[in-house]
């Protein structure tokens, strides 16, 4: 029993990372149509950018909120450290993600009117405001949170440094990028062609935001440093810079070739290598540099029932997840919503 | 006394208690519309009858922004137990983050996986599958409210749990006796048939609305009117009784668990029996006197122990430091119970309408059905008001003091946070009250559209979002 109480945060841990990386790609592309709106002005084609994720975009913010209740549930020592820690990065995304949200319908509802230009706005404005403060909270979570007896002893703007701001705006490239490379998949003509066109780009400016996170991150924290560097644990490591690159020239060459899935598959790559990444960062730390995954966890009989349950919803739930974006597959064009 | 604490919690309780109390009327909504269109589309499949068709088109509109808004607004509640209450969350989040969680897999993701499908795609997946999700829908939206009832039930009536000494936290013990704590199954009960109740409200505003406009305008109101505004009168009929036994039901267990709560809701001070009930009252907590009472005798023994010499609890039975602040809930508590006993009378004059074949035609009922709208919401947030604040001065009733319970936040920060969400919530959910009003004031017209049940949602989905139609699939492009 012992044993299994010491490997129930480590499971824990594991499904943790799933569903925050879930969450970002899934999310991420919604939240990155939004931002693609500023590029986009023709009302058309932005309803044809709304419409392959009107279907889905509820489920996969309910992501966010799964990994919230099985941090607050099975880590409340990370929930009541992090939370009070990006007390505002939290709020204004919280609010920024209220916008995003009613827009998909409430653009649509005020269709016609003046008002339909400002929720086209809050939908833009949401989307990018929600995906940097998440990248900020990212930043701050790497960087490190000031602990004292197990309870948050910082200051409000410890998260505002130019690190946290360097990969605010690398999410925001990111979710850009899984955005673009979605649309690309899923639509066709103009639309399509400009996406590719923006894919490129955004791919350049992740890639290069990928770079000086990575650099800059061992530099933050001892532990760090010799996670990517000593023997033999760079064994372990030293595939992930390497498929980085390659999926990157993949990905390039798809967006050239005109493969319309590829690119987002790449994409897709690239989020769960940076992930990957963090995780073996960060590991074993909860709230780095001083509480662990078992410093923080709720009792084993609470992580044991909810184990059970997540054992047996989780497959459930990704059967009709993947049932219900069959239902809404292939390319949607321009000209179906105008007949 | 006031230090910069003291302000920090109170504002973090009253931004807990303005985005909750916002969210929750979503959620409500949310739990009668899904039933209501469950029943809708259940009837149109089994009778083949258009009206009902339309009846289904005509509010799934209203669900799909009232479903949003609960989204959104329900997101920032499994955030704000983090920020505004870290130590309550570290203590007694093995309990409550647990639930928590088997909410959000067994009710959230069904709600929203099937809730694509259910808007948008009833030409993809057939008529049976159609209803199906919509069933999923509405299953959720009741699973989603067990979870939360039996986690909020805790908060009020802990049981099944261990506290470990040093690190102070609520161990689990025992999961069935935690889930099916005293007062859970009253509270869901009380909770739902809320829901089910402010929604025949709100339908049958709406029929009665249009109603009222036909015969300004010298026309006859069309038959979906009459069917919704004669489903919303049955509802009202035979859930608001039920409700008030219900609601009996959960006084009693409150003397029985939480008697300090029931003696601040009838401004009760001395315990006593022969106990009167206060119809009004301003209970003064300093004086521990309820002035300007105005009661009616042996009544209060009587509703709260069915018996006239019944022992009521006051609230001298309790340290002052124990006591919630009875002139909030005296006075919500009061409320409600007046909404309750309008929407019964409602129900019964409906019945007498019906009986003299005028439930279509009497301006003087449409006219009070409308002004009624809001009576469901408003007597289900003053419930909510009575119940929570009722808790006080805990969040785990008796064991954690709220006070102990908040963010090490500091008070500028708290500001800020209050300032964001007052603004946007105002006009967030502002507008959406706007446009779901605007839409609601829209006739549902007969047979709109082609009776081929294959073409109707098409319209709708086009409506709703002019692009959503797939061009690999698309029949009707």
């Amino acid at each position: 029993m012992m044993d299994f109480a010491h490997w129930l945060p480590i499971i824990w841990g594991v499904i943790l990372i799933a569903a925050i990386s879930i969450y970002v790609v899934l999310d991420g592309f919604d939240l990155g149509i939004g931002m693609l709106f500023a590029l986009e002005r023709d009302r058309t084609r932005r309803d044809v950018m709304v419409s392959t994720i009107a279907p889905v975009w509820d489920g996969n913010e309910t992501w966010m909120v799964l990994g919230g209740a099985v941090l607050y549930g099975v880590f409340p020592g990370a929930y009541a450290t992090l939370l009070p820690a990006f007390y505002l990065p939290i709020i204004v995304m919280l609010a920024s993600l209220i916008f995003r949200g009613v827009a998909f319908e409430f653009r649509v509802m005020t269709r016609g009117t003046v008002r339909e230009r400002h929720w086209d706005f809050g939908f833009m404005a949401g989307s990018a405001l929600a995906a940097f403060c998440q990248g900020t909270i990212l930043g701050g979570v790497i960087q490190g949170v000031s602990v004292t007896d197990g309870a948050f002893s910082g200051s409000a703007f410890d998260w505002m440094t130019p690190f946290g701001i360097l990969c605010g705006l690398s999410v925001m490239c990111g979710y850009a990028l899984l955005g673009a490379t979605w649309l690309v998949w899923r639509t066709t003509g103009q639309l399509e062609a400009a996406c590719r066109h923006w894919a490129a780009r955004l791919a350049v400016g992740l890639f290069a935001g990928i770079v000086a996170v990575s650099l800059w991150t061992p530099f933050l924290h001892e532990p760090y440093l010799h996670r990517w560097t000593d023997w033999p644990d760079i064994l372990l490591v030293a595939p992930v810079p390497l498929l980085l690159v390659a999926l990157g020239a993949l990905m390039a060459s798809a967006l050239r070739k005109g493969h319309s899935r590829v690119p987002f598959l790449c994409a897709l790559g690239w989020f769960f290598l940076c992930l990957t990444g963090l995780g073996i960062t960060i590991w074993p730390y909860a709230v780095p540099p001083s509480l662990t995954l078992w410093d923080v966890s709720s009792p084993p009989s609470s992580q044991f029932f909810q184990l059970v349950g997540t054992a047996i919803m989780l497959p459930i739930i990704l059967t009709y997840t993947i049932y219900s974006y069959r239902v809404f597959r292939g390319k949607v064009s321009e000209t179906d919503g105008y007949h | 006394m006031h230090n910069a604490h003291d302000i920090a919690l109170l504002l973090a309780r009253f931004q807990f208690a303005f985005t909750v109390g916002v969210h929750i009327v979503f959620p409500a909504f949310s739990i009668g519309l899904a039933a209501y269109l469950a029943v809708l589309e259940g009837l149109w499949l089994t009778t083949g009858r258009q009206v009902f068709l339309d009846l289904y088109r005509y509010w799934i509109k209203a669900f799909s922004i009232v479903f949003g808004m609960g989204v959104v607004s329900g997101l920032v509640m499994a955030y704000e137990f983090g920020t505004n209450w870290s130590i309550f969350s570290k203590k007694a989040g093995p309990i409550t983050g647990v639930l928590l969680s088997y909410e959000v897999m067994t009710a959230f993701f069904l709600e929203a996986g099937f809730l694509g499908v259910m808007l948008f795609g009833m030409n993809k997946v057939g008529r049976g599958l159609h209803f199906a999700a919509t069933c999923c829908v509405s299953i959720g939206t009741l699973i989603s409210t067990t979870w939360i009832l039996a986690s909020n039930s805790w908060m009020q009536t802990p049981r099944g749990y261990r506290i470990d000494p040093t690190s102070g936290q609520f161990l689990p013990d025992d999961w069935l006796a935690i889930i099916f704590n005293p007062s859970f199954p009253y509270r869901l009960v009380h909770m739902t048939l809320a829901a089910f109740l402010s929604v025949a409200f709100a339908v049958g505003a709406t029929g009665a609305w249009h109603m009222l406009k036909s015969r300004r305008e010298g026309k006859i109101s069309s038959e979906p009117v009459r069917v919704m505004f004669s489903m919303a009168m049955w509802m009202a009929t035979i859930v608001a009784p039920i409700q008030i036994l219900a609601g009996d039901a959960h006084g009693l267990n409150t003397l029985k668990y939480q008697p300090a709560k029931l003696a601040a809701m009838e401004g009760d001070w001395t315990s006593e029996g022969h106990a009167p009930e206060l119809l009004f009252g301003i209970p003064n907590m300093k004086t521990e006197h309820t002035d300007y009472a105005v009661g009616i005798p042996l009544v209060g023994s009587l509703i709260l122990t069915h018996s006239l010499d019944g022992k009521v609890p006051g609230m001298k039975d309790f340290p002052r430091d124990q006591r919630p602040p009875s002139q909030i809930i005296f006075f919500s508590f009061r409320i409600m119970v007046a909404l309750g006993m309008l929407m019964l009378l409602v129900g019964l004059w409906s019945l007498w309408h019906r009986r003299n074949n005028t439930l279509f035609t009497s301006p003087l009922f449409h006219r009070v059905a409308l002004a009624m709208a809001p009576a469901g919401f408003l007597a289900l947030l003053c419930g909510w008001v009575t119940t929570e604040v009722g808790r006080q001065p805990w969040t785990v009733y008796g064991l954690l003091r709220t006070a102990d319970s908040v963010s090490p936040v500091v008070l500028s920060s708290m500001v800020v946070s209050m300032t964001i969400f007052v603004i946007v919530y105002i006009f967030v959910f502002g507008s959406g009250l706007g446009i779901l009003v605007r839409m609601l004031g829209h006739e549902p017209k007969e047979g709109e559209s082609n009776p081929d049940p294959a073409q109707a949602p098409e319209i709708l989905a086009i409506r709703t979002h002019p692009a959503v139609v797939n061009a690999s699939t698309g029949k009707g492009a």
